[in-house]
This record gives structure tokens, C-alpha cells and sequence, in this order.
């Protein structure tokens, strides 16, 4: 039996750069900024001041009182994004196919704001007690039983938690289950909501954050910014989609994992390589067949250049010709959703024929010579892309996704 | 506080809780008749402690089946809240 070939048939989009699958594409094209100064923790002692935040975020837009008692930010950027990918797909359900339905999200902190929220109150405030639903709001599965609550799923949903690889984990798991027939239909994604103040402290004595907005692959880069959003994928069957005349917007080819056993936050190029590598062998992709490339590009010092060595690695001379962005230079690092808005990102330029700008990009540096496509988006058709996340804790996961004709 | 006035702070807070206005609970309705479920239960009671500063024990919590008993035992704590 030949196995399934996984179609992408449904988006949803929460990010800084605002709402909607179709706000995100116009702003990767437009190489427009979601980060920003941070106003909210200006009377404190915070010295990390710039990041990926939602402007104008409302809960109460989107959410019922009930809802918003009961989900964490991190829940509502990854239901919300659902509702619209689902609607997006437009599939005729039945219960049947409820039963072979399941969700798989990423998400690397859960509802760490509820549980800032909630201390701050016990240990600051002196409060005898936080909120009531604090546990299920904290739990990192939150937002994947949110989906499939609201929608009735019921088939295997679970949640996987690698730091900066989650969602891209998420997202191959689910390609897997649906290439095997476990699922007939996958919600596969993540969400994050890091913006707290102990949280944000946190990052600040890590000392890896930009002074202002990151600058990925530039010889001045000076850190990642965090951002903060979600995104949802509908994966069915490719000839399921086809069969009822879906929107495609591309196919999960291939997914390749693995771990660096080298360093708790600094990265290897060879575990880097070997990701990729994987997810080419996994999705029976040559090499040469990959134009575009969305990166980590965290626009830290160290990662930038493992990044281009390992590309360069798996891909030898033909390194040149292919176009490497790093979308976080606008949407910011959302961290267990990274590889979620990434995929988003990645298929919206592959089915819409562009290549999103790395921005902020200044200066050319000799270790990370390849076609950064810096500052501008380009209108270019590419066959095939892969999506790279690279985690805290050597954890390795790249997505290949094909155009499908 | 008057028995009136515990019931009308009661009965305003659980109204907040369920999102409904307070004319529709009366001093005995039934959560059953509200549609309280378990999580319901647990928001109405950390409303109620905010609202009257008291800590209802996990046993009255659980065995709250209408206003009335929610009205009596929080009767009994706000007479004594050294008792919780």
C-alpha cells in the first residue's frame, strides 16, 4: 500500500502582525514589523523592552465570558486560529469523521501568564487564593482539548512540548498519524503566550533577547525577539482534498527530527543537518528540488551561523540557489508556536508564489552568506520548502512541504 | 449582616458567575435548575469568598445543591470565620 500524502487544506493565523490568514500573507509580502516596544511593564524594573506582542489583543472580541474565564492567551490565540482554519477548509462532517479527528499542538510555556497572574497575587499581594480554573488554564494541553471540545473531535489529540521545536513536532506527528491512518482529518499547530512579567525576567537573565527588534543573518544581530500568536493547519488526505475539490495549499512531504546530545542551549550544526536531511529522506525530496528555506533565524549570534553551516551541509553548492528567510524578523520568536506560524508562513508563500523578506537585515556577514532575501519580499514560484525549528535542549524538527499542482 | 442583604450579595455574585441577570435566581433555586455544573461550582465559590472574605471548605463546596444551602453555610462563616 502506497502510504498517504498529506494535504494542507485549512489555515488560521494569530500573530503580532495581526488576525487572520489573510493579514499574515499581505504583511510576509509587505515585510511589514510586529515588533515593537513593550508598553506594559514600563513602571517595573523589566530592561527587556521590545517584543512581538499583539496590538490591541481582546479576548472579549472573540471569546464569551464563560470562554475567557476558562482559557488561558495561549488557548484563545490557538481556538481562535482553529475557528478559522476550520471554516477555511469548509470539510462535511459527520460523526464518523469526528471520531477520526484529532488536534496536535505545540506549545512550550502553556499558560505560564495565568500562573504569573496567580503568584503575583499569592507571594506580592498577600491573596488567600487565584483563580479557580487555574490548573486546567496552566495545563500545556489546554489549547489542543479547547479544539477539540469546541468542535466535538475525538480522535487521538495530544500536546508536545520541545521548547522552540514544539509545533514543528506537533505538526510532523500529525503528518505521521495521517500518512498511517490513525486520522482522517489533523488539527496540527501551536500557540504561546510568553508575555509576563516573570516570564519576561526570565528571558532577560537568559541575555539572548535584542535591545530592539531582531535583526536575523545581519553581521549586527544582537538576539531574538519573543513574540506571541498561533496557528492551526487543517491536514487531510491528498486525495481526500482533492476528491471533494478543497483548497490545497500544499503538502506536508516530509518531517525529520533530531536531537544534538551537545548542549543545553547552544546549537550544532550537524544535529541542525541532520534534521533537515531527514525530513528530505522522509519526503523522498532531492535536494536540489528545495527553493526556499523558512529558518529558525532566531537573529542570535550563535544561531545564525550553525543555521547557515548546516544548510550549506545538506545542501552543498546548491546552498547558493536557494532563498533562506527568517520570518521571526517579523512576527517575532513564539517559541512553541514558532513552528506553527512558520508552516503558515511557508505554505502561504509556496501557494501564493512569494518569498517572505528576512527585515531588518543591515549588514552582510561572511558567516551567513546565503540568499538571506533581505528586507524586501520577492514574487518567485518554488516547488518545495522546508520549515526549520531548532530547540533549547538540542531538540531538532523540519517540516518539507511540496506545492501541489 | 441582614439574612436579606447575605442573600442579595449571594445571589449577585452567582449571577455574575453564570452570566445571567440576578432577577432569574431566587433565594431557593437549584443548581440543577441554573445549570450549574462542577467547574460552575468551583468559579461560585471563589466569588463568594472574594466577595465575603471567608473560606468555604471543600465539603460545603461539594455539597451545594441550591442557593439556599450556599446562603446558610455562608451565614455560619461570616457569623464566625475562624471557623473554616
Amino acid at each position: 500500500m502506497t502510504a498517504r500524502r498529506v494535504a494542507v487544506t485549512g489555515l488560521g493565523v494569530v500573530s503580532a502582525l495581526g488576525l487572520g490568514r489573510v493579514t499574515f500573507a499581505s504583511a510576509l509580502r509587505q515585510g511589514l514589523n510586529g515588533i515593537r516596544p513593550l508598553d506594559g511593564w514600563r513602571d517595573t524594573d523589566l530592561r527587556l523592552g521590545w517584543g512581538a506582542m499583539l496590538p490591541n489583543w481582546s479576548a472579549e472580541a472573540h471569546f464569551d465570558n464563560r470562554e475567557t474565564n476558562l482559557y488561558d492567551r495561549f488557548s484563545q490565540f490557538a481556538l481562535l486560529a482553529a475557528r478559522e482554519a476550520l471554516a477555511d477548509a469548509a470539510i462535511d462532517w459527520t460523526d464518523d469523521l469526528r471520531a477520526r479527528a484529532g488536534v496536535v499542538t505545540g506549545s512550550c510555556l502553556g499558560g505560564q501568564s495565568t500562573e504569573d497572574a496567580g503568584f503575583q497575587r499569592l507571594y506580592r499581594d498577600g491573596a488567600k487564593r487565584i483563580h479557580p480554573l487555574s490548573i486546567p488554564r496552566i495545563m500545556a494541553n489546554a489549547a489542543a482539548s479547547a479544539i477539540s471540545l469546541e468542535n466535538g473531535l475525538t480522535g487521538p489529540s495530544y500536546t508536545l512540548s520541545t521548547a522552540c521545536s514544539s509545533a514543528n513536532h506537533a505538526i510532523g506527528h500529525a503528518t505521521w498519524m495521517l500518512r498511517q491512518g490513525i486520522l482522517d482529518v489533523a488539527l496540527a499547530g501551536g500557540s504561546e503566550a510568553p508575555f509576563s512579567y516573570g516570564n519576561l525576567k526570565a528571558w532577560e537573565a537568559m541575555r539572548v533577547v535584542a535591545a530592539e527588534a531582531c535583526r536575523p543573518f545581519s553581521r549586527d544581530r544582537d538576539g531574538m525577539s519573543l513574540g506571541e500568536g498561533g496557528a492551526v493547519l487543517v491536514l487531510e488526505p491528498l486525495e481526500v482534498a482533492r476528491a471533494r475539490g478543497a483548497r490545497i495549499y500544499g503538502e506536508i512531504a516530509g518531517f525529520g527530527m533530531s536531537s544534538d546530545a551537545h548542549h543545553i542551549t547552544q546549537p550544532s550544526a550537524r544535529g541542525a543537518a541532520r534534521a533537515m536531511q531527514a525530513a528530505l529522506v522522509d519526503g523522498a525530496i532531492e535536494a536540489e528540488e528545495i527553493g526556499y528555506i523558512n529558518a529558525h533565524g532566531t537573529g542570535t549570534s550563535a544561531n545564525d551561523s550553525t543555521e547557515c553551516a548546516a544548510i550549506r551541509t545538506t545542501f552543498g553548492s546548491h546552498a547558493d540557489r536557494i532563498a533562506v528567510s527568517s520570518t521571526k524578523s517579523m512576527h517575532g520568536h513564539a517559541l512553541g508556536a514558532a513552528g506553527a506560524l512558520e508552516a503558515a508562513a511557508t505554505l502561504l508563500a509556496l501557494s501564493e508564489g512569494f518569498l517572505p523578506p528576512t527585515i531588518h537585515y543591515r549588514e552582510p556577514d561572511p558567516e551567513c552568506d546565503l540568499d538571506v532575501v533581505p528586507n524586501e519580499a520577492r514574487e518567485q514560484d518554488v516547488e518545495a520548502a522546508l520549515s526549520n525549528s531548532f530547540a533549547f535542549g538540542g531538540f531538532n524538527a523540519v517540516l518539507a512541504f511540496r506545492k501541489v499542482a | 449582616m441582614p439574612s436579606d442583604e447575605l442573600t442579595h450579595r449571594v445571589i449577585t455574585a452567582i449571577a455574575k458567575v453564570l452570566g445571567v441577570p440576578a432577577e432569574d435566581i431566587q433565594p431557593d433555586s437549584t443548581f440543577e435548575e441554573l445549570g450549574v455544573d462542577s467547574l460552575d461550582g468551583i468559579n461560585i465559590a471563589f466569588a463568594l469568598e472574594e466577595t465575603f472574605d471567608v473560606e468555604i471548605p471543600d465539603e460545603a463546596v461539594h455539597g451545594f445543591a441550591d442557593v439556599r444551602q450556599v446562603t446558610d453555610e455562608l451565614r455560619k462563616l461570616v457569623a464566625d470565620p475562624g471557623e473554616a
